[in-house]
């Protein structure tokens, strides 16, 4: 008896739920999102290369153009070296010197106009991120900015 | 066996109260919630999703613009336009500060009432949402690229701008008809306050607007007789090149206007031939007079605000002039003049009528050929009532304010008194359905209701009286909107949603037409031409001129450069020139130094501005961030030192340099 007065119980209250709960059909605009993992989706990324346009093919380089690299420290005051220095200490975030050893032309390219999409997959980013807090920002730079950003990187490196 | 039978009774009994519970608990209970059950889901806007429509409501005192997104009625943002705004540093930044003003100096405040968006043949475009200031007589443009007001404009000759800012079907004017008559500026204005029938007059001020730029200038005004303009709607479609304006106290009463002002059973609807002004302004007529207005500008290369006053303005006389002007004789104090979308019938809502008055705009223009006239007032023209009459939509409700249209040949009318939207057909005049508002309702709005392509979803009641609608929250209370489902032949309310200040007017919009004008995200450093600009940290400095200190400083997540000052003397006026350097998306910086009399800045990316400081003692004041933009953002701080008066601290900054040894 007591089992199946909780029972009952159990099934009117579900009873009253659903009838309250309306019959009317999913709103149309629900999203679907699943929590995101803290633990980032490494399977399609590559690290090499990182998540953007611009790949081995598409970015060359040659001899160092003092012009450009000239243009690119330019841009780098105003929208990089707030936060980065160019010695190997760090500030904000890591200091410059041995970048384009460390790193592809392309991957630092990808980095810069790409930041946040590659913050979320890279595991050496994400490893970066515990150590500066502070997620590199989207400085708008286009194409060519990126580009000779790290033509004066190259140069900084005195490569 | 008895325990059994105890146990089965008491059963019976819980599964009686619950199911009772159950039945009752989805049902009304009473009339505030007897709204149908899918109202949840017309509502519902899932976490991440967008509205359908933006909603431009008019903050009334106070002085702001608000934007909603509808269905969800969710407040998106609060645009100040005449008032100040410590939270956005709008009307305390030196840049901001000559926005607000006037030919009276700098006014804080004012009352916001209708809200405009740009047209373009007879259709929002998106461009820009405008607004009128009803205290001390403006009009406003907001950019609808950044949500901000790119430009004020002083109406002359004018008392309380109420009769604006509505448009035409191109945005080529934006009128401003003055509520109040008035003697016109200057010194000929020091005349007894009796004499109103002699001395004063009503101005109406058509506001040209650029079509590119969006410029604002008062093309011309028109001088009219004494009496209070209410509201006004332009002719469309085959109307264009008319605008209709809804006049009361023609007893021209100067006291006691709630009797004075209500003694003649019917006033005017004043029809104006603006392309006749046109005209005659082509032949060189009207008379330029000496006149003294603030037009203000918002900048966006240099990030900053001018003031300039202007002292001329082109007046015709609408007595002399023939032609431009006539009355329709409207009964009871007409409040709103509504045009319907195909610019044909011009909707009259006397306040204290009992019958809403539907005029014909091929009548009218019949009645004009024919000199279907009924005398004059004032030198104008009046046209016989039923000459222009199209008919009446008899005992619709108590108290007609306002016409919105659903372009499917309805119009939806509130009635303030009988606290009901009314919907009823234009061409058979008869009533189609009627529904409760929460409580005495005034202006409405259906997305597009005011343009020749409404998209009528929703309708938008904005009530006066909240009382018992939210919980209490002691003597004041949100002014309540209500959101109506027009979707189908009756009006389903769906929605309440508080709102600031005290909405009058909303226009609303397809969200596509504004998301895609070319929104803007963040201003591109390169570009910043602001005199004070900190392009980099390098570039940072701080400059003494005589008492006056600049101070060039960059912020970026999350640090100012410099945020160490010292050499600042009791005496001195600061001036820290923010330079935000960030170039994404939603990332402003705040700044805020200790005892600063005026507010905060909030700088958006690639933005300067400035924040005046004067010290009022000796001692280290500490800076910093207001805007969390970093997990370091706590960290975003800074320190400046204060001396006496002619104290030998040389003046010096710097950023990162820890000293370990104090002096």
């Amino acid at each position: 008896m007591r089992v199946f007065f909780n029972l009952s119980f159990l099934l009117l209250v579900t009873i009253i739920i659903v009838s309250c709960g309306g019959s009317g059909k999913k709103p149309a605009n629900t999203t679907g999102d699943e929590p995101k993992s803290m633990i980032p989706d490494t399977e399609t990324y590559d690290p090499n290369r990182g998540t953007g346009k611009f790949t081995a093919e598409n970015v060359t380089l040659g001899a160092i153009d003092a012009a450009m690299a000239s243009a690119g420290e330019d841009i780098s005051k105003t929208k990089c070296q707030s936060c980065h220095k160019l010695t190997d200490e760090k500030l904000v975030g890591p200091g410059w010197k041995g970048v384009t050893t460390r790193r592809t032309a392309h991957w630092i390219m990808n980095f810069i106009t790409n930041p946040d999409p590659m913050i979320d997959k890279d595991p050496a980013l994400q490893a970066q991120l515990e150590l500066c807090l502070v997620r590199m920002p989207n400085q708008n730079l286009n194409d060519e900015d990126a580009r000779k950003v790290v033509e004066f990187m190259r140069q900084n490196d005195n490569q | 066996m008895y325990y059994q039978q105890q146990h089965t009774r008491q059963l019976y009994t819980i599964v009686f109260v619950i199911t009772l519970l159950s039945i009752t608990s989805c049902k009304p209970k009473n009339v505030a919630n007897a709204i149908s059950g899918d109202a949840a889901a017309k509502t519902y806007v899932a976490p991440g999703s967008h509205d359908e429509f933006y909603n431009f409501v008019s903050g009334g005192f106070s002085g702001q613009m608000s934007v909603y997104g509808l269905p969800s009625g969710r407040l998106l943002r609060v645009i100040p336009v005449f008032s100040v705004d410590p939270e956005k540093g709008w009307g305390y930044s030196e840049e901001t500060k000559p926005m607000l003003n006037t030919s009276h100096g700098f006014v804080p405040w004012d009352d916001l009432h209708h809200t405009e968006l740009s047209q373009t043949k007879g259709e929002i475009n998106g461009k820009w949402v405008f607004a009128n200031a009803n205290n001390t007589p403006r009009l406003a443009r907001v950019d609808l690229k950044t949500f901000r007001t790119a430009e004020i404009i002083e109406l002359p000759n004018s008392g309380g701008n109420h009769s604006s800012p509505f448009g035409t079907e191109n945005s080529e004017y934006i009128v401003a008809g003055t509520r109040f008559s008035v003697p016109a500026d200057g010194a000929g204005g020091d005349v007894p306050i009796g004499s109103y029938k002699e001395n004063f007059k009503g101005h109406i001020s058509f506001v040209s607007v650029d079509q590119n730029s969006g410029e604002m200038n008062i093309a011309f005004q028109l001088k009219t007789p004494g009496v209070n303009f209410d509201l006004a709607r332009c002719g469309r479609a085959k109307s264009h090149g008319w605008f209709f304006f809804s006049c009361y106290n023609t007893e021209q009463a100067n006291t006691l206007l709630e009797v004075n002002a209500s003694q003649k059973d019917k006033d005017f609807i004043m029809a104006v031939n603006w392309k006749k002004a046109e005209e005659y302004i082509k032949a060189g007529k009207g008379q330029k007079m000496d006149v003294r207005y603030a037009h203000n500008k918002y900048d966006e290369a240099t990030h900053t605000a001018t003031s300039e006053i202007e002292t001329e303005v082109l007046v015709l006389d609408v007595a002399e002039l023939k032609d431009i002007c006539y009355f329709i004789p409207c009964p009871k104090s007409p409040h709103g003049c509504d045009v319907d979308p195909t610019g044909e019938y011009i909707v009259g809502s006397g306040k204290l009528a009992a019958l809403i008055p539907v005029f014909s705009f091929d009548k009218l223009q019949k009645a004009i050929a024919d000199k279907a006239f009924d005398g004059e007032f004032e030198g104008i023209p009046i046209i016989k009532y039923e000459a222009a009459l199209h008919g009446e939509v008899k005992k619709p409700g108590l108290g007609p304010l306002h016409t919105e249209f659903d372009g499917k040949g309805n119009a939806y009318t509130s009635f303030f008194v009988s606290s009901e939207v009314v919907k009823w057909n234009i061409k058979d005049l008869t009533v189609i359905d009627r529904a409760p508002t929460f409580y005495s309702v005034g202006h409405l709005c259906i997305p597009g209701g005011n343009t020749t392509k409404p998209t009528p979803k929703y309708l938008i009641a904005y009530n006066k009286i909240t009382k018992d609608r939210y919980l209490p929250t002691g003597p004041e209370l949100a002014q309540s909107a209500q959101l109506y489902d027009i979707s189908g032949d009756k009006m389903q309310l769906i929605l309440d949603f508080p709102t600031i200040g005290e909405p009058h007017y909303a226009q609303a919009a397809l969200a596509s037409i504004i998301e895609n004008n070319g929104q803007i995200k963040i201003f591109k450093i390169e570009d910043n031409k602001h005199p004070y600009v900190t392009k980099s940290e390098g570039d940072s400095k701080v400059v003494r001129e005589g008492n006056k200190i600049h101070v060039y400083m960059s912020s970026i997540r999350s640090h100012f450069s410099p945020d160490n000052i010292e050499g600042v003397r009791m005496g001195d006026e600061v001036y820290f020139h923010v330079t935000n350097l960030e170039q994404d998306w939603d990332v402003p910086h705040g700044f805020a130094v200790k005892g600063a009399d005026n507010a905060e800045l909030l700088i958006m990316p690639g933005e300067t501005q400035t924040l005046k400081w004067v010290p009022d003692r000796v001692g280290i004041f500490p800076m910093y961030c207001t805007d969390f933009c970093s997990a370091l953002h706590q960290e975003m701080q800074g320190y400046v030192r204060v001396s006496p008066a002619g104290s030998n601290v040389p003046l010096t900054f710097s950023l990162g340099k820890n000293s370990t040894t104090p002096k």
